[in-house]
């Protein structure tokens, strides 16, 4: 009898282990149809667009003769596009973050703004090109410019921008909070000296997440114009004279690489796909580098956290 | 705490300043900047002016800037007229809707002729049977009443195989869609409708590529460099089969799939010497520059008459805001404008 119900106890044991395997089996698999099929892609853009990649390639214009083709304008657009999407988006995006989690009275309003900005993170970015075309394009008349192609992008992140924001100031300890106060410090005091610097990790994480999506949109940039032949630079914001230093690139035309890789695309000669893949490897670096300097900030507010 | 508030403060000043030098700088600008000339339009046409605007920014070495857009012909007269844009390119002429717009916002044009494209039928290199097709069997092919029903080789004509008809064709935003339902079913944009439609060409060349019984159409520029993956159709016409080519285009035999393509300058921007210079650059260098992206370039004797089409403007359209079928280029150049 003892040993029928040791038996028992086996066969189950037995029986859960397979279990778990098969769904170890599953869970791996599951894994790998993701990895595999990133891993491929990427190989497949690095072996045809990689040997692309030389000087030449970023200090060139772009060119109906695929070997001339490069993307300087389509880097220096890229840039100065996030220049001022970060300028517009992160101080607009937290500071209405602080606000709704620090200062905002918590009633049916607060609940209306707190559903829409959740809602808004996940609204298609093409939506955000048309209110940019009537906005930004049709009534302030800012034209396709490198300004109108910075504040689209801009509020197209900056519900992303709120949310992670407030999540990295709710989960600051309010321990924390309760000490500030009990040493006499204003709320704004708390807010700057301790909530703001120890949430800052989370919400770095937020903002590099919102530029690495905005360096890679392209729709709602072509909604606003911006499918363009563009071989020039916009004007240098340094200048010679008085006042030095000078803001006209905010209204020169641009374009950008995402938007330089579709044209490639479209075109009817094979050795623009090859320029496009190039183009997709430097987009995929740059996204990458973002990424990195955001780790690194990150670790950097991290360490000086002393709890 | 004070130095708190003294930082605070000092920050906000700082910020304050940049804005408003800022806003001084960007008036600023607007007066003083490089001369830029605006051009949009067509897909079609944006490789010619592409490459128009790529040699004359290196001739001038940067003084002055072009930019050529791609929002369709449509859209780009759209722009045209409301005066953001000095150059219109178009894959066909001005329709009255759109002269209407423009007469309203006070513009006024010049219509200038820059090159000839082919629209090209093709199969599958496989494709044994279909080496010329008349117009009449396009559109049996084409034609709205042909939904659902000729879906066979077959039936296009006896002797052809018995083989489904696989068929490829540009979407109904194209230009090139416009002209070939004209062209071929008679009424601009008139065309069956289960087909496998992109706006993308390169789709397009993909698809008849791949499938042995597939047949599409499209542009010139694209069947050239695809030509070892596709088979061009000749057109029966008349004087008997013709395939595309720039001699079949210019004597006016490829009909009626050979269509112009234009630009449309602006009367006020023409004006400008860095306009004159940019579209006296385009005309003296269209027929190099039309070729080097496989359009088919006017005789060099167009050339020099549309060059004086713009230098003495002549204003307005020679079409009336109709599309133009099976324009030889003589004729277009003999018409004069309304």
């Amino acid at each position: 009898m003892k040993s029928e119900s040791a038996k028992d106890v086996h066969k189950l044991i037995a029986w859960a282990k397979l279990w778990q395997a098969g769904f170890i089996i599953l869970g791996v698999l599951s894994l790998l149809v993701g990895i595999v099929t990133l891993v491929a892609l990427l190989a497949d853009m690095f072996i045809k667009g990689g040997p692309l990649i030389s000087w030449r390639f970023f200090t060139s214009f772009p060119s109906r003769n695929a070997e001339e083709a490069g993307i300087l304008s389509a880097w220096v657009g890229s840039l100065l596009v996030m220049f001022v999407t970060a300028l517009a988006a992160i101080p607009l995006g937290i500071a209405s973050g602080i606000y709704l989690e620090e200062y905002a009275r918590k009633n049916w309003i607060a609940d209306l703004i707190e559903i829409n900005v959740a809602n808004l993170a996940g609204v298609p970015s093409i939506i955000y090109g048309l209110l940019a075309l009537g906005l930004f394009v049709y009534a302030f008349h800012l034209g396709d410019t490198v300004l109108t192609a910075g504040l689209t992008l801009a509020i197209l992140v900056l519900p992303v921008v709120i949310v992670t924001t407030r999540e990295a100031i709710r989960a600051v300890p309010s321990s924390i909070r309760e000490a500030s106060y009990a040493l006499g410090s204003s709320k704004w005091q708390t807010i700057r000296s301790h909530v703001l610097p120890y949430g800052m990790g989370g919400i770095l994480t937020g903002v590099i997440v919102a530029l690495s999506r905005a360096i890679g949109e392209t729709a709602p940039l072509i909604t606003i114009g911006a499918l363009t032949f563009i071989a020039f630079l916009p004007d240098s914001p340094v200048q010679s004279q008085f006042p030095y230093i000078s803001f006209a690139w905010l209204m020169s035309p641009f374009t950008v690489l995402p938007i330089q890789m579709f044209n490639w695309v479209s075109r009817p000669q094979p050795e623009f796909q090859l320029n496009a893949a190039a183009a997709g490897v430097v987009l995929v670096g740059m996204t990458l580098l973002v990424n990195g300097l955001a780790i690194y900030l990150r670790y950097q507010f991290r360490k000086g956290i002393k709890w | 705490m004070n130095n708190f508030k003294l930082k605070d403060l000092t920050l906000i000043s700082a910020l304050a300043g940049i804005v408003a030098v800022s806003g001084l700088t960007i008036q600023e600008a607007h007066s003083q900047g490089t001369s830029t000339i605006k051009v949009d339009g067509s897909s079609t046409v944006f490789p010619i002016t592409e490459a128009a605007a790529e040699e004359f920014q290196k001739s001038t070495k940067g003084a002055v800037r072009v930019t050529v857009g791609v929002s369709g012909t449509g859209g780009g007269f759209k722009k045209f007229c409301r005066g953001e844009t000095d150059i219109a390119n178009a894959s066909r002429p001005i329709l009255a809707k759109e002269m209407e717009a423009c007469k309203a916002a006070g513009i006024s044009y010049i219509e200038l002729p820059v090159a000839y494209d082919a629209l090209t039928v093709v199969v599958n290199p496989q494709n044994s049977w279909a080496k010329n097709l008349t117009v009449a069997e396009l559109k049996k092919i084409w034609s709205p009443e042909a939904q659902g029903k000729v879906t066979n080789w077959n039936q296009v004509r006896t002797g052809f195989p018995n083989a489904p008809l696989a068929l490829y064709g540009p979407g109904a935003n194209s230009g090139t869609f416009d002209y070939f339902t004209e062209a071929i079913n008679g009424k601009a944009k008139a065309s069956r409708t289960d087909f496998n439609a992109s706006e993308d060409d390169n789709v397009l060349v993909q698809g008849v590529s791949k499938n042995k019984n597939a047949l599409g159409y499209f542009g010139y520029a694209y069947y050239e460099p695809n030509k070892t993956r596709l088979r061009a159709v000749a057109i029966n016409g008349p004087k008997g089969a013709v395939l595309p080519s720039a001699t079949a285009v210019i004597n006016g035999t490829y009909q009626p799939l050979s269509r112009p393509l234009f630009i449309y300058v602006s009367a006020k921007a023409a004006k400008r010497p860095e306009v004159k210079k940019f579209v006296t650059f385009y005309l003296t260098n269209g027929a190099k520059l039309a070729s080097s992206v496989k359009y088919v370039p006017l005789p060099a004797a167009a050339y020099k008459t549309v060059m004086g089409h713009f230098q003495k403007p002549r204003l307005g359209t020679v079409f009336g805001g109709q599309e133009a079928v099976g324009l030889t280029i003589s004729e277009l150049l003999k018409r004069d404008a309304k």
